[in-house]
C-alpha cells in the first residue's frame, strides 16, 4: 500500500494527461460517452487531491523521483502543503466547469473534453513540479490547451481576443525561457532546491547577470498574472471565452502568481524586487478599480474582479513578504471560487437577454454539430422560480468578490490587511494597500450591485432565462464550498499557516528534495 | 566566436521584437518565429560556446566540468524548439481563422481608419 501511495504524486497529471489522450480517439458524436471520461477522469483527480492534501499536512514534504533518479540530476515532483492545495483547488474548479459544461457547451466544438484535460494536466504539473524546465513545459502544456479552450465555440470575437492572447502568451514563454537559460548558465542547475542551495555561493560578478535572468523569468510570471502592465489581454480574452473555460481560466492566472511565489520565496529567500511587485500591483488595482466601474457588461465586471484579485495578491505579497503568505493563499482560494461561480452565473443571466441563444447558432453550423442541439436545450430538470435563484445567487457572488462580512472573501481580506498592518512594520505602503483593498471592495458592490439592479430589479423586457439543474449545481457547489471554508476558516488558516511557514525559509523543501532517494 | 553568435542572436530577436510590434498577423507570426529562433540559440550557448570536448564523463572519478560540453541545454533546446513549432502552427490557425471571420489580417480584426 505504501508502495501506491508514493505515486499518488503524479496522479493528478497522469489522470486527466491519460483520459485526454483517451478521449481525443473517442469520436465526436459519442457525447456521453466521451462525457462520463471526462467526469471520471476529473473525480480521480478530486479524490487523488484531495488525499495529497492530507497526506502534505504532516511535516516531512513529500517528494517523486521521475525515474528514480535521484534530485539534482533528475527530475523531481514536490508535493508540499502549498502544491497539493492548488491541485485540489483546480480539481473543485474542474468539477464545477465541467458539469455545468455537460448542460450544453461541451457540445458547441470539437473536442472540448480532451483540451479540458490536458488543461487539467498542465496546471496540476505546473503546481506539483520541483524543476524550472518542468515549470516552463507544463506551462505551455496548459496554454496550448487553454488557447483551444478560449476559442471554444468559435466566433469572431472570441478568435479576435484569443489571438492577441496567444502572441501576447507564446512572447512571454519566450521570456521564460531566456530566464531559465540564464539562471541555468550562471548556476547549472534547474532544479529549484539546488538552485536555492547555489545561488548564494555564486560569484559576485555573476550576480547582475543572474538577477537579469529573475527578472526576465517574474516577467514572464506576471504576464500570466496579469500585472498591470502586462496584463491587459486579461479582460478581453476572459470576457470572449465561453463560460466554463472563463471558470477554469480563474485559476489560470493564479499559476502566475503561484510561480513567483514559489520561485521567489523557495529560490531567491525573498531576493530584491518586493518593491516592484507592491507597486505593481497596486498600479494593477488601480487598473481593475477603474476598469470595473467603466464595465456595464457583466462578463467584463468579472474579468476586472479577477485584475483585482491578482492585484491585491501581488500588492500584498509584495509589501507583507513572507509574513502575509498564509492569508494570502486563503484569498486567493476563495477569490479564484467566486469569481469562477461569478463566471458561471454571467452566462445563466446573460441568456436572459437573448432568448434564442445566439451562441450555438453560429458553432452548429461551424462544426457540424447536430441539428438538435438546440431543441435539447429544454430537455433535463429546469429549475422553477429561475430569476429568484440566479438573483440570490448573484447576490452570494457579489457579497464574495466585494469581501462583505459573513462570507470568506472578507475574512481574507481582514486576516491579510491585519497582517500587513501589524504594528512593528507599518509603512506608507501598507497604508496605500489598505486603501485601494477597501476601494477595490467599493468598487465591486457599486459595479456589480448596479449590474444587479439593472438585471433583477428594473423590468428591461426580459424574459427568465431557462436554467437546468445541472447548470445551477456547480455554481451552489462554489459557494457551499465558500461557505464551508468559513465555517472552518480556523482548520483551514492552521494548513495554509503551515504551507506558508514552510515556503520561507525554505530549509526542510531543499532538505527533503535533495535528500530523496 | 562569441561575438558571431551573439550578432546572430541580437539580430535575430531585433528582427523579432520589431515584426511582433507590426500590424498585420503574418508579421507577427513571423516575428515569433525568429524571435524563438533567437531564443533557442540563446538557450544554446548558455551551456558557452565550446569546441573540441565530448559531452560525456567517464565513470570511476569525478568530472572536470572545465573538459567536457554540458549537453543540458540541447535537450531544452530540443524542447523548446518542439513547443514552438506545435504552437507556431496553433498560431497559424487561429490567424486563418480570424482572417476568415474578420475578413482582414489587421491584428484588432479591423482596419484602423474604419
Amino acid at each position: 500500500m505504501s508502495q501506491l501511495a508514493q505515486h499518488l504524486i503524479i496522479l493528478p497529471i497522469l489522470v486527466p494527461l491519460l483520459a485526454g489522450a483517451l478521449l481525443l480517439v473517442i469520436d465526436e458524436p459519442r457525447h456521453k460517452l466521451k462525457a462520463s471520461v471526462s467526469v471520471a477522469a476529473v473525480l480521480l483527480l478530486l479524490v487523488a487531491a484531495g488525499t495529497l492534501v492530507a497526506r502534505a499536512d504532516a511535516p516531512v514534504t513529500h517528494v517523486y523521483s521521475l525515474g528514480a533518479w535521484a534530485a539534482p540530476m533528475g527530475i523531481v515532483l514536490v508535493a508540499d502543503r502549498l502544491a497539493a492545495l492548488m491541485v485540489l483547488l483546480t480539481a473543485v474548479l474542474g468539477l464545477a466547469a465541467l458539469v455545468f459544461a455537460l448542460a450544453r457547451w461541451h457540445r458547441a466544438g470539437p473536442q472540448f473534453h480532451a483540451l479540458f484535460q490536458f488543461l487539467l494536466a498542465g496546471l496540476s504539473g505546473a503546481f506539483l513540479t520541483g524543476d524550472l524546465f518542468n515549470l516552463f513545459v507544463f506551462f505551455e502544456l496548459l496554454l496550448a490547451a487553454s488557447y483551444g479552450l478560449a476559442l471554444h465555440g468559435s466566433g469572431a470575437p472570441r478568435v479576435r481576443a484569443s489571438l492577441h492572447y496567444i502572441v501576447i502568451n507564446l512572447a512571454a514563454s519566450l521570456l521564460f525561457l531566456v530566464g531559465v537559460s540564464l539562471l541555468y548558465g550562471m548556476a547549472g542547475t534547474l532544479n529549484m532546491a539546488d538552485l536555492a542551495v547555489r545561488l548564494p555561493r555564486l560569484a559576485a560578478e555573476d550576480r547582475s547577470l543572474l538577477e537579469v535572468g529573475a527578472a526576465t523569468l517574474a516577467v514572464a510570471f506576471l504576464v500570466k498574472a496579469g500585472m498591470w502592465p502586462l496584463g491587459f489581454w486579461l479582460p478581453a480574452t476572459y470576457t470572449s471565452s465561453s463560460a466554463p473555460a472563463a471558470a477554469l481560466f480563474c485559476i489560470l492566472s493564479k499559476v502566475g502568481i503561484y510561480a513567483l511565489v514559489r520561485v521567489w520565496f523557495v529560490v531567491f529567500s525573498e531576493g530584491p524586487g518586493a518593491e516592484l511587485i507592491a507597486y505593481g500591483g497596486m498600479a494593477t488595482l488601480v487598473f481593475g478599480i477603474v476598469g470595473m466601474l467603466g464595465s456595464q457588461d457583466l462578463g467584463r465586471i468579472a474579468s476586472f474582479s479577477l485584475v483585482i484579485s491578482s492585484g491585491t495578491l501581488l500588492a500584498t505579497i509584495g509589501v507583507g513578504g513572507a509574513d502575509v503568505i498564509a492569508p494570502a493563499l486563503f484569498y486567493l482560494v476563495t477569490s479564484t471560487l467566486g469569481t469562477a461561480a461569478l463566471f458561471l452565473l454571467v452566462e445563466l443571466i446573460e441568456r436572459s437577454r437573448a432568448p434564442g441563444a445566439n451562441l450555438l447558432a453560429v458553432t452548429a453550423d461551424a462544426f457540424n454539430v447536430d441539428d438538435d442541439a438546440e431543441p435539447q436545450e429544454l430537455v433535463g430538470v429546469l429549475i422553477p422560480a429561475t430569476m429568484a435563484v440566479l438573483g440570490l445567487a448573484f447576490a452570494f457572488a457579489a457579497l464574495q468578490i466585494a469581501g462583505l462580512p459573513p462570507l470568506p472573501g472578507f475574512l481574507a481580506k481582514f486576516s491579510m490587511m491585519a497582517r500587513v498592518l501589524d504594528p512593528p512594520g507599518v509603512s506608507a505602503g501598507a497604508w496605500v494597500l489598505l486603501a485601494l483593498v477597501m476601494l477595490s471592495g467599493l468598487a465591486a458592490v457599486i459595479a456589480l450591485g448596479r449590474a444587479g439592479v439593472r438585471i433583477f430589479w428594473a423590468d428591461s423586457g426580459r424574459t427568465a432565462p431557462r436554467v437546468r439543474l445541472i447548470e445551477i449545481l456547480p455554481v451552489a457547489g462554489l459557494m457551499a464550498v465558500c461557505l464551508v471554508l468559513t465555517v472552518f476558516a480556523g482548520p483551514a488558516m492552521d494548513y495554509l499557516h503551515e504551507a506558508g511557514d514552510a515556503l520561507q525559509p525554505p530549509a526542510n523543501y531543499i532538505g527533503e528534495v535533495l535528500r530523496s532517494p | 566566436m562569441e561575438i558571431i553568435v551573439a550578432l546572430g542572436i541580437a539580430v535575430l530577436t531585433g528582427s523579432g521584437v520589431w515584426l511582433i510590434l507590426r500590424p498585420r498577423t503574418f508579421q507577427v507570426i513571423v516575428g515569433l518565429s525568429l524571435l524563438s529562433y533567437g531564443v533557442n540559440l540563446f538557450i544554446f550557448v548558455m551551456g558557452w560556446v565550446r569546441g573540441g570536448a565530448a559531452p560525456f564523463v567517464s565513470t570511476g572519478h569525478a568530472p572536470d566540468p572545465a573538459s567536457f560540453a554540458d549537453p543540458l541545454p540541447q535537450a531544452l533546446v530540443l524542447t523548446a524548439i518542439v513547443i514552438a513549432f506545435a504552437t507556431t502552427a496553433l498560431l497559424l490557425v487561429v490567424l486563418l481563422a480570424a482572417r476568415g471571420l474578420t475578413g482582414t489580417d489587421h491584428v484588432d480584426g479591423r482596419e484602423p481608419d474604419q
